[in-house]
């Protein structure tokens, strides 16, 4: 390889993932809100370089990274010898620092999937050229090959897929991703609960709407790659140790296979629609199911959507409020029905005053969500007595059920 | 004239509007719509939509 490697002084190197590739990202330890998913590690912005005959840049960060990543770069060559510029995504976590790049580094080509060519002219505006490239069109790095795979609406129309041939390793864009500010870049050097727990979140609220384009995917990837040796996907550790585990746990996320487990989300005024989503709670795990409680003041809506990812029931209760859904609760169900969960069973409850609208909200969301709905919805005014608390908890039991019975019959011969 | 959703991205064809940005004329009906046209927002094939409901 022609080009000189010497590590240069700096505080932000990059580190080395394979003989070719270096990790040239960023670390945002403090980023807790992205667009709405809670990010209480933070995360990372991966851009990794090729250093073959032809310098190649795979994405970039969010923009306000950029000199971190171009110190990154400089540590191991002058960034003006990046050739190629390769965007597998045109989101600005990952594009964002684009268009100054190109403007420092003036590179030979800038390639994106044809729709990702789109995407960035809607970003920025560009007056430059940059190149689409085909699905399984391959691209010459000299000494090195990389081969592109589209995988739109993974999670984007212009996601895509850069395949280093002599390596065996997919940059995978935000697939196999999470949100984890770490100092350490490998899979296997991290807690596995901790990287289990954040891959499930990640899937859950970014790739769990598009589940019936993972299967799709994941049933092709066999012939197209038959061997993966590294994963670096564009936030969170590269992946070098688990990949069949986490190729195994997307098809069973993408599956949506309910489990014995109720999700039960509520807000409350008065502790009214509380004290009944206790009492349902109850009910489920005396009827032998598992429940979590997820009370709105206590549970971001992304650990809810989270929770709710193996899960068979959800059931949804809020206080009417003039006349209306809780905030809270009317936030939760919007950003439920956009991540279309399929295959629960669930019900609405909910205490109120005068007029009681809220549960009957509920309902309708939850057969938008093509939720099959066990029970009628349970409404109790103003504070529950101990009648209104036992239907409650029968309602659970009824819950309980219903996930002994969808469980028996996914596990029934066909 | 019935409606079209992409199972990808959610986009509607509509053939009382047509595709006017990819020359598809309004009153074109689905099945009319050339083999290669694609969703003009995600990309995805004809053989990607399904009757909307």
């Amino acid at each position: 390889m022609a080009h000189e490697t010497q590590q240069n002084q700096t505080p932000f190197p990059a580190v080395r993932i394979s003989e070719h590739v270096y990790w040239v990202g960023a670390v945002d330890w403090s980023l807790r809100d992205f667009h709405g998913y809670a990010t209480e590690h933070g995360t990372t912005y991966n851009a990794y370089l090729i250093l073959a005959d032809k310098v190649t840049l795979i994405d970039t960060v969010k923009a306000p990274f950029m000199d971190e990543m171009m110190a990154r770069i400089a540590s191991i060559i002058d960034p003006a010898k990046i050739d190629y510029i390769i965007s597998n995504h045109a989101e600005m976590d990952h594009s964002g620092a684009l268009p100054a790049v190109m403007r420092a580094v003036e590179p030979e080509a800038v390639y994106a999937s044809p729709l990702g060519v789109k995407a960035l002219a809607d970003h920025f505006h560009l007056t430059d050229t940059i190149t689409p490239v085909k699905d399984g069109e391959s691209l010459s790095l000299g000494n090195l090959n990389v081969t592109f795979y589209e995988t739109r609406m993974l999670h984007w129309p212009d996601s895509m897929f850069t395949y280093l041939q002599e390596e065996a390793l997919l940059f995978s864009n935000d697939a196999f991703g999470m949100h984890l500010a770490s100092s350490e870049r490998f899979d296997d050097e991290l807690d596995v609960a901790l990287l289990h727990h954040e891959t499930e979140k990640y899937y859950a609220n970014i790739l769990l709407p598009y589940s019936h384009l993972v299967l799709r995917l994941l049933e092709k990837l066999p012939d197209l790659l038959p061997a993966i040796d590294m994963i670096a996907p564009d936030h969170g550790p590269v992946r070098r140790s688990g990949i069949a585990a986490v190729i195994e746990d997307y098809q069973r996320w993408a599956r949506q296979a309910p489990s014995n487990k109720a999700v039960i989300v509520y807000d409350t005024m008065w502790e009214s629609t509380a004290q009944m989503a206790r009492a349902i709670c109850e009910g489920v795990i005396a009827g032998g199911a598992k429940a979590m409680l997820m009370p709105l003041n206590a549970f971001h809506r992304s650990e809810i959507a989270t929770e709710l990812l193996d899960a068979g029931a959800l059931l949804v209760g809020s206080p009417t409020l003039n006349n209306n859904l809780f905030p809270s609760v009317a936030d939760i169900l919007t950003y439920l029905r956009g991540l279309k969960r399929r295959g629960l069973v669930g019900a609405a409850f909910g205490s109120y005053g005068w007029s009681g609208e809220a549960v009957g909200h509920i309902n309708e969301t939850l057969a938008a969500m093509k939720v099959e709905l066990i029970s009628d919805v349970v409404k109790v005014k103003y504070v529950p007595d101990a009648d209104a608390l036992a239907r409650c908890f029968a309602l659970g039991g009824r819950v309980a059920e219903a996930l002994q019975q969808s469980n028996l019959e996914l596990r029934a011969p066909e | 004239m019935n409606r079209y959703e992409c199972t990808l991205c959610g986009y509607l064809y509509d053939p009382q509007f047509g595709d006017p940005d990819n020359d598809i004329l309004a009153g074109t009906t689905f099945e009319d719509l050339p083999d290669d046209w694609c969703c003009p927002e995600c990309g995805a094939g004809k053989e990607d939509f399904t009757p909307a409901e």
